[in-house]
């Protein structure tokens, strides 16, 4: 583990019972970077997210954090406090499905808001200015802000969790197949979304997909997963043009291209 | 009365909620479980203050209920006479002369004094319960002091109405620490609550619940900085008494759309005509 990186995973194991989801994982993950896990259904990738995000505890290894002023925090360790107030404040979750972390039942506007006043925001005036400015940056109608989120489409619904997840200026956003119930046309605007923001506001994200082009159009680097084993890791575009392991080679090939 | 315990309650019983009540008072505003009772009266008529009531009872005290700031309503009638009977204590419909105070939906107009003590009836003691359906959820919200989601309902009243549309419940900060519902006072109440000398001990019989704020304590209502609370009152003096600083019960006095205003507080407003003061209605009644 070297100095500079934000989050660090050493030796992670995870089984549920009988069934293995995780075998002496590393994961290294640097400021500002985009690592995509890739894997097929059941390869552990979820449970990795789950793990490095200090919502699972794992059987084995540890998982170091570095806060803004350069301490690093054993996530599993952390008291419940502590990690609580890093989910809402330096960390982010993107699900695949926004119902799970949008309020369905709340405004556009409250669902924005409801991060900054989770920290303290107490002025209504700069709540809604910020509400508004994120809305429009994630390309939602800045008259929608009252809209409830039941109306919203579904590429809506995905990019409003996007704003409430992005509104606190996160250090590192954890994104759990953030395209994957989305048609392909949405996709690729989402998609071109979350690249254009990532890079400007220079967040750092595990992007977990089992889909290759998206992991080939975002992120730098990329784990591939197999049985809960990391059996590939390596710079994107060196992985999926020249892949080593057979389990890589045979997705890479099972990808149509139209 | 013969056949039953001091106040009704077994001293075991007492004893549990007496424990209930010192926790609740090391932690304000913290709700604390405890065996709720039942008791000859039906939930959501004041099982949780008639038990709250019993445990701090002595043979000394002088008792006073109200409902709805008045003395001679049902509910205040027959706690009051319940525990006339089963306690033998003393009652009051006087303010100043009480030294327990049982109460639902009001807090006197008269401030209270650090040897009394305002006991109330508190129908839902959660204050997420709207907003949160586990109650494992807010046990943690409470733990954590996580309460964003209390704003974002101020938010939403805000985006939708312009203003902050609670009227009464309205939800208080306790020592700078726990979200609490101050039971359904109406909203014009809560400055009241804030360093009230008084001791405030809160009981909720259906939910279970007890919790408390000790003599001058902290309490704030939630708000936004650039939407500050507000109490609400009627704009109108009460008809009685002429009295423009009270909290006001609109009377229907006849089926023509006449509307009259009066103190919801009946001992306020007594002792304000036996001093001479007159509202509209006792002066048209002067010239009939």
């Amino acid at each position: 583990m070297s100095d500079d990186t934000l989050l660090s995973a050493r030796g992670l194991s995870l089984s549920y019972g009988a069934l293995t989801a995780l075998v002496d994982v590393d994961v290294d993950l640097w400021p500002g970077e985009m690592l995509a896990v890739v894997g097929e259904s059941g390869s552990g990738k979820t449970t990795l997210l789950n793990v490095l995000s200090g919502r699972l505890t794992p059987d084995a290894g540890a998982v170091w954090y570095r806060d803004p002023s350069g301490h690093l925090h054993d996530v599993h360790a952390m008291p419940a406090p502590a990690l609580r107030t890093l989910h809402r404040s330096d960390w982010g979750f993107v699900h695949q499905d926004p119902r799970q972390n949008l309020r369905m039942n709340v405004t556009a506007g409250g669902n924005v808001g409801e991060r900054l006043m989770a920290q303290g925001a107490r002025h209504y005036g700069n709540i809604r200015e910020q509400a508004l400015n994120w809305l429009t940056q994630v390309e939602i109608d800045a008259d929608r802000i009252d809209d409830m989120p039941r109306t919203f489409s579904g590429g809506m619904l995905q990019r409003l969790q996007i704003a409430r997840t992005l509104v606190t200026h996160p250090r590192l956003v954890f994104m759990d197949e953030p395209t994957g119930s989305l048609d392909v046309s949405v996709q690729a605007r989402l998609l071109d979304l979350i690249r254009s923001l990532v890079t400007r506001l220079k967040i750092a994200a595990v992007l977990v997909t089992h889909d290759i082009g998206v992991a080939r159009l975002l992120a730098h680097r990329i784990m591939v997963m197999q049985r809960g084993r990391v059996v590939e890791t390596g710079l994107t575009d060196q992985v999926l043009d020249d892949p080593q392991h057979p389990y890589t080679q045979l997705l890479v090939s099972s990808v149509l291209h139209a | 009365m013969k056949g039953y315990n001091f106040a009704y309650l077994d001293e075991q019983t007492k004893r549990m909620i007496r424990r209930a009540l010192l926790k609740a008072v090391a932690i304000p505003g913290h709700q604390v479980p405890f065996g709720s009772r039942e008791m000859p009266l039906p939930y959501g008529w004041g099982t949780g203050g008639i038990q709250v009531t019993a445990s701090v009872l002595g043979a000394e005290d002088v008792l006073k209920v109200i409902d709805q700031g008045a003395d001679d309503t049902t509910n205040a009638v027959s706690i009051r006479r319940f525990f006339a009977r089963t306690a033998g204590v003393r009652t009051t419909t006087h303010t100043a002369d009480a030294t327990v105070i049982q109460t639902r939906h009001r807090i006197p107009e008269q401030t209270l004094r650090d040897d009394q003590i305002i006991v109330y009836q508190v129908p839902q003691p959660e204050p997420l319960f709207r907003l949160e359906p586990s109650r494992i959820e807010t046990r943690r919200m409470h733990a954590l002091a996580d309460y964003g989601l209390m704003h974002v309902k101020l938010y939403e009243d805000i985006a939708r109405f312009g203003q902050i549309s609670i009227s009464y419940d309205y939800p208080v900060m306790v020592n700078h620490r726990h979200l609490m519902s101050p039971s359904p006072i109406p909203a014009f109440d809560n400055p009241k609550l804030h360093r009230m000398p008084a001791l405030q001990l809160f009981g909720a019989g259906r939910e279970k619940r007890i919790y408390a704020i000790p003599p001058w304590t902290e309490v704030r209502s939630l708000d936004f900085d650039d939407h500050p609370f507000r109490p609400i009152r009627a704009p109108h003096p009460c008809g009685l008494c002429g009295a423009t600083d009270s909290y006001l019960d609109e009377v229907v006095i006849d089926d023509r759309g006449g509307r009259l205003f009066v103190c919801s507080d009946t001992d306020h407003c007594a002792e304000r005509r036996a001093a001479g003061h007159v509202g509209s209605e006792g002066l048209k009644e002067a010239a009939e």
